[in-house]
């Protein structure tokens, strides 16, 4: 009975659906339905390894990073530099919210025409793009941030002296700081999606690339390894996302009784 | 006494539905005084205490300290808040949040600023806990960290907007004390903002109470009781007792003129 509550309130049960999926596929790939298309779980490790062992899925994935971090990046510093003073001066709100309204709800890959238009087929236009579908996630979250700080916390910034230089770095930031996370982290995972579109659509590296390629070649283990790969790159981006975030802001985790 | 701050004929009238909260108040603030204001809820009482502070613009009157007009929050006047838990930033420690009113502004160095701070969270109580976070902390321990946040940086004035009134009992009863205190013991002018006819006979050397919206001031009465004043006796004298009864005659008036007045 213990073993039970125990087992019931720990990570296992994810764990063991997990494996069971695994076994499954594994048996029925060496079983039931035996196809190109369908190929063993140890297959598929195998072509992940030789992948590996080669250089190919390295080299792939930091293509990949290095494009979705270029993009993330500039959206990250752009973002919370404009939703900071967006969210600080009400003309600049009243100025580039309705803008920001306009542009946002526009899907991310929708602007992979323009931007083929604009800015070409190479680097610059998956960045460009990674860009842009990253920016409104984490703008928003700033100014929005921003303008939910209390007005007592600004009254406390003006009794104590303090100049805009210095509210902004004592009060606004911080205050700010665990919903432009958010933004931060659901751009994060916005900004894998279009790096591996982009991949796919015009490119000759990256994950989305050798994913598509494998396909067309026929080299569908080698495919599945690629998709691992991504799996494996998301969790892990989320995961390091969390632990920087949980150092940054346990005042609040903590004190909003979130662990 | 000499005054420190004049208040002359303050109004206040809100832009939104152009009533005026309050109207017609002037009083003075004597040097080392410890005054409370108190009236019906929405008689303005802390939109007045905002605009001692600097913090909010009146529409008429002008309020001077030491007969210079007050244009903005000035350092020997600091203002403490009713809601701590936002005043006091949880990002920063209880030391980090002390220290925030002096960093800036004094030439001292990080050694003498810090222990400048410890000696303020000493007075408070709060000595053995400078490495805490607020949310680590009571509803009453936080609020000492405003005060000390405040004294850190040495104010001839406090402006207090019921600052106790989020407390329970027991607390309540502990940080008049603990105010009453310091007052005394650092020659401090508090002007204490309340709903709490008790709390105002027991910690003040004058009352005045304000009328219901539009404000004005309705009673100015001194409160001839001796300090230190102690929580049960000063309680039971009969001059408090007979205060409190006219005072909370003339509070219920307010009340009733003030819903006879509603259309």
């Amino acid at each position: 009975m213990k073993a039970w509550t125990a087992f019931r309130n720990s990570r296992a049960p994810g764990v063991v659906l997990l494996a069971l999926l695994l076994v499954t596929w594994q048996l029925s790939a060496t079983y039931w339905f035996k196809s190109p298309t369908w190929p063993t779980v140890t297959r598929i490790f195998e072509a992940w390894f030789e992948n590996i062992a080669d250089g190919t899925i390295p080299g792939h994935l930091i293509a990949t990073l290095w494009r979705q971090m270029l993009g993330y990046g500039l959206a990250v510093v752009i973002g919370i530099m404009l939703g900071l003073v967006m969210g600080y001066y009400r003309l600049l709100y009243n100025l580039f919210e309705p803008l920001v309204e306009v542009l946002r709800p526009i899907p991310g890959p929708a602007y992979l025409p323009i931007l083929v238009l604009f800015v070409g087929i190479g680097h610059e236009m998956k960045v460009t793009l990674i860009f842009l579908a990253s920016l409104f996630p984490i703008l928003l979250n700033t100014y929005s941030g921003v303008r939910s700080i209390d007005r007592v916390q600004f009254d406390t910034a003006r009794t104590l002296g303090l100049s805009t230089l210095q509210t902004f770095r004592e009060l606004v930031i911080p205050a700010a700081s665990p919903q432009i996370l958010t933004g931060m982290r659901i751009s994060l995972a916005i900004s894998l999606i279009l790096a591996i579109l982009g991949e796919m659509i015009v490119s000759n590296d990256g994950l989305g690339y050798f994913v598509l390629l494998s396909q067309r070649t026929f080299k569908v283990p080698d495919m599945y390894a690629g998709i691992f790969t991504l799996a494996l790159l998301g969790y892990v981006l989320n995961r390091l996302f969390l632990i920087i975030e949980s150092r940054l802001i346990r005042w609040h985790t903590e004190s909003s009784g979130r662990t | 006494m000499t005054d420190t701050l004049q208040i002359d004929g303050l109004e206040k009238r809100f832009t939104s539905h152009g009533r005026a909260a309050f109207r017609d108040i002037s009083f003075s603030v004597g040097q080392g005084e410890f005054i409370a204001l108190i009236g019906p809820s929405g008689c303005g009482k802390s939109t007045l205490l905002h605009i001692m502070a600097g913090l909010s613009e009146p529409t008429a009157g002008t309020v001077s300290l030491n007969s210079e007009p007050i244009a903005g929050p000035r350092s020997e006047m600091m203002f403490v808040f009713q809601q701590y838990t936002k005043s006091i930033f949880p990002w920063k420690t209880v030391l980090d949040n002390v220290r925030l009113g002096v960093k800036y502004h004094s030439g001292a160095s990080s050694h003498e600023m810090e222990k400048h701070c410890l000696e303020q969270l000493n007075l408070v109580g709060l000595g053995r806990y400078p490495n805490y976070y607020p949310y680590q902390l009571s509803g009453g321990m936080q609020q000492r960290v405003a005060i000390a946040r405040a004294l850190a940086r040495r104010p001839k004035i406090l402006l207090m907007d019921e600052p106790f009134s989020a407390l329970d009992a027991m607390m309540r009863v502990e940080l008049q004390d603990l105010l009453l205190k310091l007052w005394s013991d650092l020659g401090l002018t508090i002007v204490f903002v309340t709903h709490d006819l008790d709390e105002a006979l027991y910690i003040a050397q004058r009352v005045i109470l304000l009328s219901a919206s539009p404000g004005t001031i309705a009673q100015n009465i001194a409160v001839p009781l001796p300090y230190p004043r102690r929580q049960i006796q000063t309680r039971s004298e009969p001059e408090y007792l007979r205060l409190r009864e006219h005072l909370f005659r003339n509070m219920v008036a307010q009340v009733m003129a003030g819903r006879a007045d509603v259309p």
